[in-house]
């Protein structure tokens, strides 16, 4: 370029330079403002959706709807017993506490065994693929193969389908976070624990995991946060309930399927439940995410 | 020491150290190397050729040579730390108490036991101080509370690190300063006693003090321990060694005592190398 010349400037140089200035300073300004206005676009959109959520879902929410199970709409009447989601809040804590215990462990061994033992082979190769697939998997596929797997055999939905459909979310996202935190770890460490005369399997349990706790258990988190929210998967297997139970072989109530159900239903009451049941589920997962996010934080 | 006097030099050739007779090498050698071939993968050339020497009981061994010469893969035979990694493969005869380390049958955990590592880099374990120094301790000993605590104490005052730590043994050692971690590194590897312990260029991550902690440390380590260290630092093997090895391109130019292979070398190659003309 002629501006990069050492050589004394040409009038006609100095034109050019000043054009090439200004068609720089010109592409910089729409790439700058088409950012801008993509962001604007997004957070409006977030933005609304969290603004009624909060308007709609505080109007609704009270003590009762924590303590109060499923009551048909009231008609307006103000006699009539308002119902609750305490049944959903329940199913929701069991299945997702019992996906998260079955799935962590299995997410935990398959995420060590990529980073730890099966570093480059192609068996390690094809078990990241599928796994990478399965994070990006639609759920409601998880549903479906649940659905055929358990569902049917044991005919009926249940709890425990419903868990084993959050487990298989649960997994690939713990076993890309944890293959990931241990591969952070430096050679050396490992070298220094296998140095002092420690067999591999301890290494990796006493060392690398503790080296890697932090972030792991951030991915678990996260992974909670993310079946917390999931309906599709549940709709065929949980299928969900309006009454409390805690019979895992029963169909069994969840927040997002109780929302699904009354956001549904037509009758202003019921609709406004459900605001609430949402408000309830983006809380809860707003706080999972906050404390996998200071977690994490503190690891660095 | 007599094996100090145990002068030797190469042939004509760099890889003369395959001919060399075994009667000139010293009686109380801790680990006598012979015949070493390494290779880190099956179709790469040799890495280590041939590779003759000992390192005597009691003795600092300092290993030289420029960056890719095969100090520090040698080392890491010697502990058979290369076997973590698959294809890397050494053929021949590293000998401690009649037994050929490399041999199938050993005990590698136990192996590694006896022959302690310590790292360039400060590797410290994400536990407390005292449970670093502990945790080594451990995987080979059943010890008491009060028999680990006075374990764990004799290895930081050996270590020279007992004064700065005593208060705050339950303290993260990740908070410790990188000459301070380097000195517990040191310190849990003299915990599990073993009898040799290697050093792979141990300060060359920390400032001049630290460095001058570690080497009057590894001098008075050597009052009980076999120590063998690699360094890029002529001075520091100079300072800190008894007999010194240079190494250069997968061979063992020459091995002498300190004083004799920096200032009457045998080997052009190794005369070149001290003076600084390449490497």
């Amino acid at each position: 370029m002629s501006a990069t010349t050492t050589a004394p400037m040409l009038g006609r140089d100095i034109a050019a330079a000043r054009a090439l200035g200004r068609r720089r300073r010109l592409v910089d300004n729409i790439i700058r403002w088409a950012c801008l206005a993509a962001t604007g676009i997004g957070l409006f959109f977030l933005a609304s959706i969290l603004f009624t959520l909060i308007i709609r879902g505080f109007a609704a929410i009270d003590l009762t709807v924590f303590t109060r199970t499923f009551e048909p709409t009231t008609y307006g009447d103000p006699e009539a017993p308002r119902g609750g989601l305490y049944h959903a809040i329940m199913g929701t804590l069991v299945q997702t506490t019992l996906g998260t215990l079955i799935g962590t462990p299995i997410g935990l061994f398959v995420g060590t065994y990529l980073a730890e033992y099966a570093r480059g082979s192609a068996l390690g190769n094809a078990v990241r693929f599928v796994s990478d697939v399965l994070l990006s998997a639609p759920s409601i596929l998880v549903g479906l193969f649940v659905y055929q797997m358990v569902v049917l055999p044991m005919g009926g939905f249940s709890g425990i389908a419903g868990a084993a459909a959050l487990a298989i979310l649960v997994i690939p996202v713990v076993v890309r976070t944890t293959e990931d935190m241990l591969q952070l770890i430096p050679n050396t460490l490992r070298e220094a624990v296998v140095g002092l005369g420690a067999p591999k399997w301890k290494m990796v349990t006493l060392v690398c995991w503790r080296s890697a706790m932090s972030g792991i258990v951030t991915g678990i988190l996260l992974a909670i946060a993310r079946i917390t929210g999931e309906t599709a998967p549940l709709l065929l297997t949980s299928f969900g309930n309006n009454i409390t139970s805690f019979n895992l072989n029963s169909a069994m109530a969840s927040l997002p399927i109780a929302i699904y159900q009354q956001a549904n239903s037509g009758f202003p009451d019921l609709i406004d439940i459900a605001w609430a049941g949402a408000l309830i589920v983006t809380f809860g997962v707003l706080a999972i995410n906050i404390i996998a996010r200071l977690l994490l934080g503190n690891s660095k | 020491m007599s094996s100090a006097e145990t002068s030797t030099s190469a042939g004509a050739s760099f890889g003369g150290m395959a001919a060399r007779s075994s009667a000139a090498l010293n009686s109380d050698a801790r680990i006598s190397v012979r015949n070493l071939d390494f290779v880190y993968a099956p179709q790469l050339a040799k890495s280590l050729k041939s590779i003759n020497f000992d390192l005597p009981e009691r003795q600092v061994t300092g290993m030289i040579g420029p960056s890719g010469c095969g100090k520090s893969t040698l080392l890491r035979v010697l502990n058979r730390m290369y076997s973590l990694y698959p294809g890397q493969k050494a053929t021949g005869e590293v000998m401690m108490d009649g037994k050929n380390l490399l041999d199938d049958d050993v005990d590698i955990n136990e192996l590694r036991a006896r022959i302690g590592m310590v790292f360039q880099k400060p590797t410290p374990f994400p536990m407390t101080i005292y449970e670093n120094i502990a945790f080594g301790v451990r995987l080979h000993e059943k010890l008491s509370k009060s028999a680990m605590d006075e374990r764990v104490e004799w290895a930081l005052t050996r270590a020279a690190i007992w004064g700065e730590v005593k208060d705050r043994l339950q303290a993260s050692a990740m908070g410790l300063s990188g000459g301070q971690q380097q000195r517990l590194c040191i310190a849990r590897t003299i915990a599990v006693k073993p009898e040799v312990i290697l050093f792979d260029e141990p300060t060359s991550a920390l400032d001049p003090i630290s460095t001058l902690k570690i080497e009057e440390l590894i001098d008075e380590l050597k009052r009980d321990f076999t120590i063998a260290i690699v360094t890029h630092n002529m001075q520091q093997a100079a300072r800190c060694a008894d007999q010194v090895a240079f190494f250069y391109l997968g061979e063992l130019i020459e091995i002498a005592p300190a004083a004799q292979l920096f200032t009457n070398p045998a080997q052009p190659k190794t005369q070149e190398y001290i003076t600084g003309r390449f490497g």
